[in-house]
């Protein structure tokens, strides 16, 4: 599979992209471009309007206000054109409970209006890239939940897609499943596919997304690769301290001042941000606080997502 | 052309189940012919001389027909399309290929004719093999089968794009199919009741496709009435098609 378009064209483009329910703005006003051959993330909590772009990118959901284009085209006239040519993982499995797991894929690629044959052999060819050759005949009831991600997987795949949506790709999965996942779908990325995905998984993220955008309230709050996202909202280093229970309690804050470029006091630990772990922890020592361990780790998306989203419970 | 692809998705799935199906379509009519024909009909022949002029089992067999094609229909495009918009989001996934809304529809009732129809044949092929038909008309009881199955399929279709819950097919069993199925003529002539009730059964499709049926097995039937009933049905099926078409479109693209 050759990329379709020229690398660096605009495969994406979507200005002041808005989507209202009622009352609800659940997409608000967002700018971004997707170009061919990158991976691509939406990050943001739960609520944050990653799947409600995602559908309109996926041309279902009707685009209520500003600008979108996908391969040029317009959802709203062209969408058969374009779904045409994109493959969708959607959060849910949506797979075909009265047919086989390759009669799934089957039928999947007749919908795109390829011939029995030829999509018989898609589908073969399919089965063996997501390993799943062995259970060709089986219903899809019994299949593990990593199994059946490898079977929508496959089926988005069924088309040859230029652009490959995933919401949300592997929650809910085990390690194994997960890492067996990213591993196909870096080999889709490598084969020059445009991968767009959502992910509350920052370490998902981070393996797979050149780019990405952290959504939040509706709107895009950073944009970047994950290294310049950590570059410009966090530190190199974090320092981990855990202190006996109720030090929190105690006015911490005024104890760690100077030591560190942000510092973040959570009721079991505090968080120091620095460039310098190391001579962070010892600084802390030498101003006569004893904690009951210390961690220096390297910064990771996950604390920008933290800084940028805040630590409140979205349900 | 998209319909086809819905219509070939469903063909698939029946594969499955097929050989039951076509067994039950068998059953059905044996064993309410049987029932209704020889044990009710031999009494009501005895003391009546059976009904407008035919034998009470011949009487009955085309509304039979034509309820069995209204149950079926009410069978298919409930839980079914439930489990296709809700349970297991069919439509979900097949609205993220070229395919649209309207193709979905189309090929849900395009399936219906296939399903209606089998079930109309097997039901008339019994009644020609126990000679209760009486006119050369008789095959087109079929038609008037899948026609009254798809006046309730499309509203059907409407109703079930419209639930969240699967509770109110119980309602819709208990309060429009069962009822129907009782009063709408195919046990005993309309004018047997008030005429107030006489007037809601000719407001329902059943009574339509009834008479249309009864029409063309037992003969007689004007080209009037022909029109006037198939009219009646294809205004639900149009009617009852456009509200799914966006009911669907609502639910599943909002």
């Amino acid at each position: 599979m050759p990329p379709a378009t020229d690398p660096d064209s605009v495969l994406i483009r979507a200005r002041g992209l808005t989507k209202r329910f009622k009352e609800l703005i659940a997409v608000d006003a967002i700018d971004f471009d997707v170009r061919a051959g990158e991976a691509f993330g939406f990050l943001g909590p739960n609520g944050a309007g990653k799947t409600s772009t995602m559908r309109m990118i996926g041309c279902v959901s009707p685009v209520s206000a500003g600008a979108l284009t996908i391969f040029g085209l317009t959802p709203a006239t062209d969408g058969a054109r374009i779904r045409g040519r994109m493959g969708v993982v959607p959060q849910m499995d949506t797979l075909d409970m009265e047919l086989t797991v390759r009669e799934n894929l089957v039928i999947y690629g007749r919908y795109f209006d390829l011939s029995w044959a030829e999509a018989g052999s898609r589908a073969d060819e399919l089965l063996e890239f997501v390993q799943l050759g062995d259970r060709a005949g089986d219903q899809v009831e019994p299949l593990s939940g990593g199994m059946k991600r490898r079977l929508t997987i496959a089926r988005a795949l069924i088309n040859e897609p230029d652009l490959l949506l995933l919401d949300e790709p592997t929650t809910g999965l085990d390690p194994q499943a997960r890492h067996l996942l990213w591993d196909r779908l870096y080999r889709l990325k490598q084969r020059g596919v445009t991968l767009v995905l959502t992910t509350h998984y920052m370490d998902e993220a981070e393996q797979l997304c050149d780019r990405l955008v952290v959504m939040d309230n509706a709107q895009i709050v950073a944009e970047g690769s994950p290294r310049e996202l950590i570059a410009r909202y966090s530190t190199r280093d974090v320092l981990e301290l855990r202190f006996p229970p109720g030090f929190a309690d105690s006015g911490a804050d005024g104890r760690f001042d100077g030591l560190a470029e942000r510092v973040e006091v959570l009721p079991d630990r505090v968080l120091l941000y620095t460039s310098d772990g190391d001579e962070c922890s010892a600084a802390v020592h030498r101003r006569g606080l004893t904690p009951d361990s210390a961690l220096v780790r390297r910064s990771t998306l996950e604390d920008v997502f933290l800084r940028l989203t805040g630590r409140r419970l979205v349900d | 052309m998209g319909a086809l692809r819905v219509f070939e998705h469903n063909a698939l799935a029946y594969r499955r189940v097929w050989r039951g199906s076509v067994l039950v379509s068998f059953i059905s009519p044996i064993f309410f012919l049987t029932a209704m024909g020889i044990g009710l009909g031999g009494l009501i022949n005895r003391h009546s001389g059976g009904v407008a002029g035919v034998p009470y089992r011949d009487f009955i067999a085309p509304g039979l027909l034509v309820a069995t094609a209204m149950q079926t229909a009410a069978v298919e495009t409930t839980y079914p399309i439930m489990a296709k918009i809700t349970w297991w989001k069919t439509y979900d996934a097949i609205l993220a290929t070229p395919l649209a809304v309207a193709d979905l529809l189309l090929g849900e009732l395009a399936w219906m004719v296939a399903r209606l129809g089998l079930v109309c044949f097997i039901f008339l092929a019994v009644m020609e093999a126990v000679g209760a038909t009486r006119s050369r008309l008789a095959p087109l009881a079929i038609g008037a089968g899948i026609l009254t199955g798809l006046a309730f399929a499309a509203p059907i279709i409407a109703f079930s794009a419209s639930l969240r819950r699967d509770t109110g097919f119980a309602a819709l069993t208990r309060f429009v199919i069962t009822p129907l199925f009782l009063f709408g003529g195919t046990f005993f002539p309309l004018d047997r009741l008030p005429l107030p009730l006489q007037a809601v059964a000719w407001l329902t499709p059943l009574a339509h496709g009834v008479a249309l049926g009864r029409g063309f097995t037992l003969g007689g039937i004007t080209a009037g009435a022909v029109a006037v009933h198939t009219a009646v049905l294809l205004f639900y099926l149009l009617a009852g098609a456009v509200a799914a078409y966006f009911l669907l479109r609502r639910r599943l693209a909002p």
